[in-house]
C-alpha cells in the first residue's frame, strides 16, 4: 500500500480477531470511513456525495416503482396514471424518481467541472477520471431509456431520434438500429428491453462507483491547491488532513441537506417544470410532436449533434475525402461522441505540470469560457434548429473541442503559473490560521 | 461563538443527541412511504366494497356475485329452509361459531342472517376445507349446501355439519343499505 | 473568486437550460387567470371543480373522454368531493362497456369515465398537464415559474379565444384560434356565456365557466395536487431542522481546527 500513512483497523476481542483473520470487512469498512483527506477541501467536493444519494434514491424509488408498472405498449400509459392516481404515496414516489434523473445529472456536471478546474483528471488520477466517464455514459444510458418507460409522445420520439443515431453509422447502421429496436420502429419489444436494461444499469454504475471511490482512495484525494499530502511521515500527513469521518462526513451531510431541500420543494412545488409537457400525451406513432427535445441534461450534446449540417466546411472535406462514407449526419454522431471522447481523454491532453486551475492565470479564463459554452450549447440544443441557433451551436461545438485539442495543450506550454503553497497546511493556515493558536478575528 | 461553548460538555452532547435524533426520525420518514406503497392501492380498496342489488332475487333463489376475487352466495330462503335451520339445537352443530362479523357469537340461525326474520342469507362461498365452492339449493343430507370435492355437508344456514370441513361457510361484512341493496364490505 | 464565479454559473445553468429545455405551442396569446390552486399553498376550490365537474359534463363529455379518471374519486378528498350517493347516481349515467358481460351497462364508482366518442376529439384526463407549455419570453418558462402560468391557463385562454373566423380544408372545417398552435383549432367554439345554469348562482359569464372547468381539468390531471404539496412542504420543513442541526454539529466539530474564518 503506498497510501497516506493513517491510522488501521487492530481487531481487539476474541470474536472480532475470529472474523478478521476471515474476512477482514470491518477493516474494510474502517480504513474506508477513516480514510485520510485533505482538509482545505471546499463547498465544490461535496458532489460526490449527493451522487451516491441520487444513486441510491433512483435504487430505492425506482425498485417500488417498478412494482406497480406494466412494462406493455397498451397499458404502459394507463400504469403510470395508476401510480399517480391510486398507489399510496405513488405520485410523490413517481415525481421523486423523475426529479431525481435531473438531481443526479445536476451533481454530475457540477462534480465534473470541478474536477475540470481542479486538475482532479491529472496523474495519477487518470482512473478514477476514465471510470468516471464510463458512469457518466451508463448514467446517459439510464436516463434516456428511463425516459421512454412513460410511454408517452416525446418518449416515443425521443427513442426514436436516439436510435436513429445509430442507423447513421455507415453500412451497418440500419442492422444496429433494428437490434437496438428489437424490430423496424420503436415498439413493445423496445419497451420491455429498455425497462429491462433500466432496471440493471443502475447496479453497473454502484459497481463502478465502488471501483471509483476505491481508485481515488489509493491515490487520496485531489484538492483545491492541487498539492499533494505529504506522505514522508505519520506527522506531515497528519498536518495536511482529517479523518473522513467525522470531519467530511458530517460536512457533507450538511450540504446534502441544503440541496435535498432544494429538491424537495421542486418536487413538492414544482415537480413537472423539468419535463417535457407532451410526455403526457400517449405515445402516438402516426404523430410528431412540433418540436422534439431531450430531457435537460442531453441538451448541450444535442446540440453538438445538430451543430454539423452538411453546409460546414468541415463537414464537407470530411465528405470528400472519405468518398461520402462520412455524410452530415454520420459527421453529428461522431462529433456527438467525439465531444465526450475528448472530455475522457483530458488527462493526455492537458500539458500543464501545474494540477489547480487556481494558480493558471490564462486556464481560468479558458474554463469559465468553457462552463458558458456548456451553458450557451444547453439553449442552443432547447431551440429548434434553425437560423441563428444552428450558427450558436456550431460556434459553441467549435468551442467545446478547441478548449480540449487545441487550449488544453498549448496553454500548458504557454502559460506562467502563479506559486503554490508548499503544502496543503500552509494553504489551511493561510485561510484558517494556525490550528489551535489564538486568534484575533473570530468573526464570519 | 464564544470558545468558552468549546470546552461546554453537556451543550455539544445535546446538540450531537438532536442531529442523531432528526436524522432516525428522517431514516423513519424515509422507511414509511416505502412500505406504504406496498398496501393496497385505492383502485383495490375501492373494490372492498360492493353494492348488490337484490330487488330481483325471489324467494328459493340463490344469486352468486364476485367479491374479492372470491363467490358470495345470495340466498333468500324459503320458510321451510328458516324452519329446518331453527329446529336444529346447537348442541348437534360441529362449530358452534356463527363466523359472522356482523352478528359474532354462537352459530344460531338468528346469528347467521341478515334480517331476524332470517330470510337473506349471506356468506361466502367457499368451503372451509379446501375452498372449493358448495353446490347450492337445498343440496347434501342438511337442505343447503354440498362440496363435490371432498363431501362436506352444511345445513340451510350455512353451518357445517358433515364431512373433513372444520367450520361454517364465512359471512362476510354486510349490511342493508335500502329494502333492496346489500352493501358488501 | 472563480470558484464562486463558477458555481454560481454552473447553478444558473441548471435552471437556464432548464428552461429552454421546453419550448412548447402556445405562446404570447395565453393569458394569466388566477387559480386557488396556484402556489406553493394553493388548494382547489371545491366549488369550483363541482362548477366544472357540471361544465364537462353537460358540454364537453359530448366528444371529450376522461378514461383515466375513476368515478369514484370525484368523492375522494381534494377534489370535487361529491357525495358517496351523488357520485353513484352521477357515475350511473354515464354508459361504459363491460368486456365481461360484452355488453354496455351503467358505469359504478370503481369504473372509469368513458374514452372520448367523437374521432379526434382528445381525452382530457391530463390536458392541463400535457398544455402547461411554456410561457415567457424566449421560451425560458418564467411565466410559469414566477406567475404560476400552465395548462388551466391555457384551456381558460383556448376556450376564449375563439374569432368568428372559419375555413373548410378536405372537408374539415377549422375554426381560427391564436392560442391553438396551428391557430386553427377543428373544434368549434363552445362557450358563449350562459351555457350552463349553476345551483350555487355562480356568475355564467364564458370567462367564469371556462375558469370553472379548466380548475375541473387541472384536478383531473393532478389529483393528488394537495397532498403533494402538504408533503412538500412538510420535508422542507423538516430537512431544515436537520440541516441547522448539521450545520451546527459539522460546525462544533471543526471548531478546534478553524479558529479564524477568511473572508
Amino acid at each position: 500500500m503506498s497510501g497516506i500513512p493513517h491510522d488501521h483497523y487492530e481487531p481487539k476481542s476474541g470474536s472480532e480477531k475470529w472474523l478478521h483473520r476471515r474476512l477482514p470487512v470491518v477493516s474494510l469498512l474502517y480504513d474506508t470511513l477513516m480514510i485520510p483527506t485533505p482538509k482545505n477541501l471546499n463547498w465544490m467536493w461535496f458532489w460526490g456525495v449527493v451522487l451516491f444519494f441520487a444513486l441510491m434514491l433512483q435504487i430505492v424509488t425506482g425498485i417500488v416503482l417498478a412494482m406497480h408498472y406494466t412494462p406493455h405498449v397498451d397499458m404502459t400509459f394507463a400504469s403510470l396514471e395508476h401510480i399517480m392516481r391510486d398507489v399510496n404515496g405513488g405520485h410523490f414516489l413517481r415525481y421523486l424518481h423523475s426529479n431525481g434523473a435531473s438531481l443526479f445529472f445536476v451533481a454530475v456536471y457540477l462534480h465534473i467541472f470541478r474536477g475540470l478546474y481542479y486538475g482532479s483528471y491529472k496523474s495519477p488520477r487518470e482512473v478514477t477520471w476514465i471510470i468516471g466517464i464510463l458512469i457518466y455514459l451508463a448514467m446517459m444510458a439510464t436516463a434516456f431509456m428511463g425516459y421512454v418507460l412513460p410511454w408517452g409522445q416525446m418518449s416515443f420520439w425521443g427513442a426514436t431520434v436516439i436510435t436513429g443515431l445509430f442507423g447513421a453509422i455507415p453500412w451497418i447502421g440500419d442492422s444496429i438500429q433494428t437490434w437496438l429496436l428489437g424490430g423496424p420502429a420503436v415498439g413493445n419489444a423496445t419497451l420491455n428491453r429498455f425497462f429491462s436494461l433500466h432496471y440493471l444499469l443502475p447496479f453497473v454504475i454502484l459497481g463502478l462507483s465502488i471501483v471509483h471511490v476505491w481508485a481515488f482512495h489509493s491515490t487520496g484525494n485531489n484538492n483545491p491547491t492541487g498539492v499533494e499530502v505529504r506522505r514522508g511521515s505519520r506527522e506531515e500527513a497528519d498536518k495536511d488532513t482529517l479523518p473522513f469521518w467525522p470531519y467530511f462526513v458530517m460536512k457533507d451531510l450538511f450540504a446534502l441537506g441544503v440541496v435535498m431541500i432544494v429538491f424537495f420543494a421542486i418536487v413538492g412545488f414544482m415537480p413537472n417544470y423539468l419535463g417535457h409537457p407532451d410526455n403526457y400525451l400517449i405515445a402516438d406513432p402516426m404523430v410528431t410532436p412540433a418540436h422534439i427535445v431531450p430531457e435537460w441534461y442531453f441538451l448541450p450534446f444535442y446540440a453538438i449533434l445538430r451543430a454539423f449540417d452538411g453546409d460546414v466546411w468541415l463537414v464537407m472535406l470530411t465528405n470528400w475525402l472519405t468518398f461520402g462514407v462520412v455524410d452530415a449526419k454520420f459527421f453529428g454522431v461522431i462529433a456527438m461522441f467525439g465531444s465526450i471522447i475528448v472530455m475522457a481523454m483530458v488527462p493526455w491532453l492537458d500539458t500543464s505540470s501545474v494540477r489547480s486551475g487556481r494558480y493558471r492565470p490564462m486556464f481560468k479564463w479558458a474554463f469559465i469560457g468553457l462552463c458558458i459554452d456548456f451553458m450557451v450549447l444547453m439553449w442552443a440544443g432547447a431551440m429548434p434548429a434553425e437560423g441563428i441557433y444552428t450558427t450558436v451551436a456550431l460556434i459553441g461545438s467549435t468551442y467545446w473541442f478547441g478548449y480540449f485539442l487545441i487550449l488544453l495543450p498549448v496553454l500548458g506550454v504557454i502559460e506562467k503559473p502563479l506559486p503554490q503553497p508548499a503544502t496543503i497546511e500552509e494553504d489551511f493556515k493561510a485561510h484558517y490560521g494556525d490550528t489551535g493558536a489564538a486568534s484575533a478575528n473570530p468573526a464570519e | 461563538m464564544s470558545h468558552a461553548e468549546d470546552h461546554d460538555g453537556s451543550r455539544r452532547d445535546f446538540l450531537y443527541y438532536a442531529a442523531a435524533g432528526a436524522g432516525v426520525v428522517t431514516a423513519g420518514a424515509v422507511v414509511w412511504p416505502l412500505v406504504n406503497q406496498m398496501n393496497p392501492s385505492a383502485d383495490v380498496q375501492a373494490l372492498s366494497s360492493i353494492l348488490v342489488d337484490i330487488s330481483s332475487i325471489v324467494e328459493g333463489q340463490q344469486v352468486t356475485v364476485k367479491y374479492l376475487g372470491k363467490p358470495v352466495f345470495i340466498r333468500l330462503r324459503t320458510q321451510a329452509d328458516i324452519d329446518l335451520a331453527r329446529s336444529i339445537p346447537l348442541d348437534d352443530l360441529r362449530d358452534n361459531n356463527s363466523r359472522n362479523p356482523n352478528k359474532p357469537g354462537e352459530a344460531t340461525d338468528q346469528n347467521r342472517t341478515m334480517d331476524e326474520e332470517g330470510r337473506w342469507l349471506v356468506m361466502i362461498g367457499v368451503c372451509t376445507h379446501l375452498g372449493c365452492i358448495p353446490i347450492g339449493n337445498v343440496s347434501g343430507d342438511f337442505g343447503g349446501w354440498f362440496c363435490p370435492c371432498h363431501g362436506s355437508h352444511y345445513d340451510s344456514a350455512g353451518r357445517i355439519r358433515k364431512g373433513p370441513a372444520p367450520e361454517n361457510m364465512y359471512i362476510p361484512v354486510a349490511s342493508f343499505v335500502d329494502e333492496t341493496t346489500v352493501k358488501l364490505g | 473568486m472563480f470558484k464562486k464565479l463558477t458555481i454560481t454559473a454552473l447553478t444558473a445553468l441548471t435552471f437556464v437550460g432548464a428552461g429552454g429545455a421546453m419550448a412548447s405551442e402556445g405562446g404570447g396569446h395565453v393569458r394569466d387567470f388566477k387559480f386557488s390552486f396556484e402556489g406553493p399553498f394553493g388548494k382547489y376550490d371545491q366549488a369550483q371543480l363541482q362548477r366544472g365537474l357540471q361544465v364537462y359534463t353537460e358540454i364537453c363529455s359530448a366528444c371529450h373522454g376522461l378514461q383515466y379518471v375513476p368515478f369514484r374519486s370525484l368523492s375522494e378528498p381534494g377534489g370535487p368531493t361529491l357525495s358517496e350517493k351523488a357520485m353513484r347516481e352521477y357515475a350511473a349515467s354515464f354508459e361504459i362497456f363491460d368486456p365481461e358481460i360484452d355488453d354496455y351497462r351503467p358505469a359504478k364508482p370503481i369504473d372509469y369515465y368513458p374514452e372520448g366518442t367523437y374521432p379526434g376529439a382528445p381525452d382530457l384526463s391530463l390536458m392541463a398537464k400535457a398544455r402547461a407549455g411554456f410561457h415567457g419570453p424566449s421560451g425560458t418558462g418564467l411565466n410559469q415559474l414566477f406567475k404560476g402560468m400552465g395548462g388551466p391557463e391555457y384551456i381558460a385562454s383556448y376556450l376564449l379565444a375563439f374569432t368568428d373566423e372559419s375555413k373548410e380544408e378536405a372537408g374539415t372545417v377549422y375554426y381560427e384560434n391564436p392560442v391553438f398552435s396551428t391557430g386553427w383549432s377543428a373544434m368549434p367554439p363552445q362557450l358563449y356565456g350562459d351555457d350552463v345554469e349553476y345551483a350555487d348562482g355562480s356568475p355564467t359569464d364564458a370567462t367564469s365557466i371556462a375558469k370553472d372547468v379548466s380548475a375541473f381539468l387541472m384536478w383531473t390531471a393532478e389529483p393528488k395536487l394537495m397532498a403533494r404539496k402538504q408533503a412538500g412542504f412538510i420535508s422542507v420543513i423538516f430537512l431544515t431542522v436537520l440541516t441547522v442541526l448539521l450545520y451546527l454539529t459539522n460546525k462544533r466539530i471543526w471548531a478546534p481546527y478553524k479558529p479564524k474564518k477568511s473572508v
